[in-house]
């Protein structure tokens, strides 16, 4: 295999499978950076056994596009030959990790999106997705538990936690909205109990933030100036650096293996 | 192509060299202890289905070829290994066996059973015993310890640092 794969204009539904395996093994390769670097040991752990269970689903997910896709390809070849125009990934996870304040504050937000998405998810009318989403809903779970934990001690905190989680929520609010869009695929693939109404998604997650952000006694920034366009291809800046490095070996060296 | 399932005689020699498999990260207790083989089926030749701890377990692929070499050299080279994740694996799984050889080897055992509900994970507010002295005055050192399926704890009544296999 030599070269980029397009895997554009695909039916909804590997649409649909690709973008969550995007949004998993996009935030996956986020955290894996963290390995070497944590604040202490054991919080390097957490974040980095969050990236394995997070590449984990991502494979599962990939395996399931490349079935739906029908050309051939792996999940490999998913994940190291499409260029950035070809993943369907939410900006919010694209996103440098910055401080552990950042790092918490994204994961915190997004631990929270995907248990609602898995806990619906395992009532979709796709029996291969549902299967994915009851194992990827346990672990969304105990991810959402070590994150919700963590932004409430610092935004309760000292004056410099809080004010750092204060910061990273403003600076990453405008990457929320995107979340609970909605276009032309997930309407037809709601309407066929295939995929998560985002609408649904949307309140329930509104309220269990509240809750976090009071305990956090941190302010929940104004809705103004959504950022948009990961699902569709238009990335940040940031995603192209990150799969030079995470795509490197497979485009210097193709079909390598161990 | 008849499609026995359970332990059957056919079924029964496999079953056998599976629990002769050790778990890669906690080779105390078998892949068979630890609720990893769901099944053996006989389908002319032998099914063996497996299932993923949890989606990152680094171990899976590890399970799977040390499944095959076992069976390989029992003279099963058509057997057959099939990966399943429905439904997902739990810790209740695990066998009062694998509970027992956990505790022997220095780790305490899920405490409770994570089909009770959520939010059982890390097993906070639950008392841990110390696998070395009973006691429960332990405390949590970290929710994650050496293994994604393990928190680091302390007892202390005996000092002694333990791991403990959380919930799922
Ligand atoms: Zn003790």
């Amino acid at each position: 295999m030599t070269g980029s794969i397009d895997v554009r204009a695909a039916e909804p539904r590997l649409e649909y499978v690709l973008r969550l395996a995007d949004n998993a093994l996009v935030l996956g390769q986020r955290l894996g950076e963290w390995c070497g670097k944590g604040p202490a040991l054991e919080e390097e752990m957490a974040l980095v056994n969050f990236a394995l269970d997070l590449v984990g689903q991502a494979r599962m997910l990939l395996s399931y596009a490349a079935e739906l896709e029908g050309a051939g390809h792996s999940e490999d070849d998913l994940a190291f030959l499409r260029d950035g125009m070809d993943f369907r990934n939410l900006l919010l996870v694209e996103l440098p990790n910055r401080d552990f304040a950042f790092t918490i504050v994204r994961q915190c937000l997004f631990d929270l999106y995907q248990c609602g998405l898995y806990e619906e998810l395992q009532r979709s009318g796709d029996s291969r997705l549902a299967e994915i989403a009851a194992k990827a809903s346990k672990e969304s779970r105990y991810h959402l538990q070590h994150s919700a934990g963590w932004f409430v001690r610092l935004g309760d905190g000292t004056a410099e936690s809080h004010q750092r989680v204060q910061a990273a929520l403003d600076r990453i609010w405008r990457y929320t909205g995107e979340l609970f869009e909605t276009d032309d695929v997930e309407t037809a693939l709601v309407a066929e109990g295939i995929a998560a109404d985002p609408a649904v998604l949307r309140s329930e997650w509104d309220n269990q933030l509240d809750r976090i952000l009071r305990e956090a006694t941190i302010t929940r920034p104004a809705d103004d100036g959504m950022a948009s366009g990961g699902r569709h291809g238009r990335h940040t800046e940031h995603l192209g650096y990150m799969l030079a490095e995470m795509q490197f070996l497979q485009r210097a060296y193709p079909g390598a293996s161990w | 192509m008849t499609r026995t399932r359970g332990k059957t005689t056919a079924t029964e020699e496999i079953w056998r060299l599976l629990q002769s498999v050790p778990d890669p990260e906690i080779p105390i207790i078998s892949i068979v202890d630890l609720g990893i083989v769901r099944d053996v089926f006989d389908e002319g030749h032998p099914v063996v289905a497996i299932t993923p701890t949890y989606s990152g377990c680094p171990a899976t692929e590890m399970i799977e070829q040390s499944v095959r070499e076992v069976l390989d050299e029992a003279g099963h080279p058509d057997a057959e290994i099939r990966t399943v994740i429905s439904p997902a694996w739990t810790t209740d799984w695990i066998s009062d066996d694998g509970r027992r050889k956990l505790r022997e080897y220095g780790i305490a055992p899920p405490a409770a059973s994570a089909a009770r509900g959520r939010g059982l994970f890390g097993g906070v507010g639950l008392a841990i015993a110390c696998p070395r002295c009973g006691s429960t005055a332990t405390s949590r050192v970290s929710e994650f310890g050496s293994t994604p399926c393990k928190a680091h704890y302390q007892c202390g009544a005996c000092a002694e640092p333990f791991d403990y296999f959380k919930c799922l």
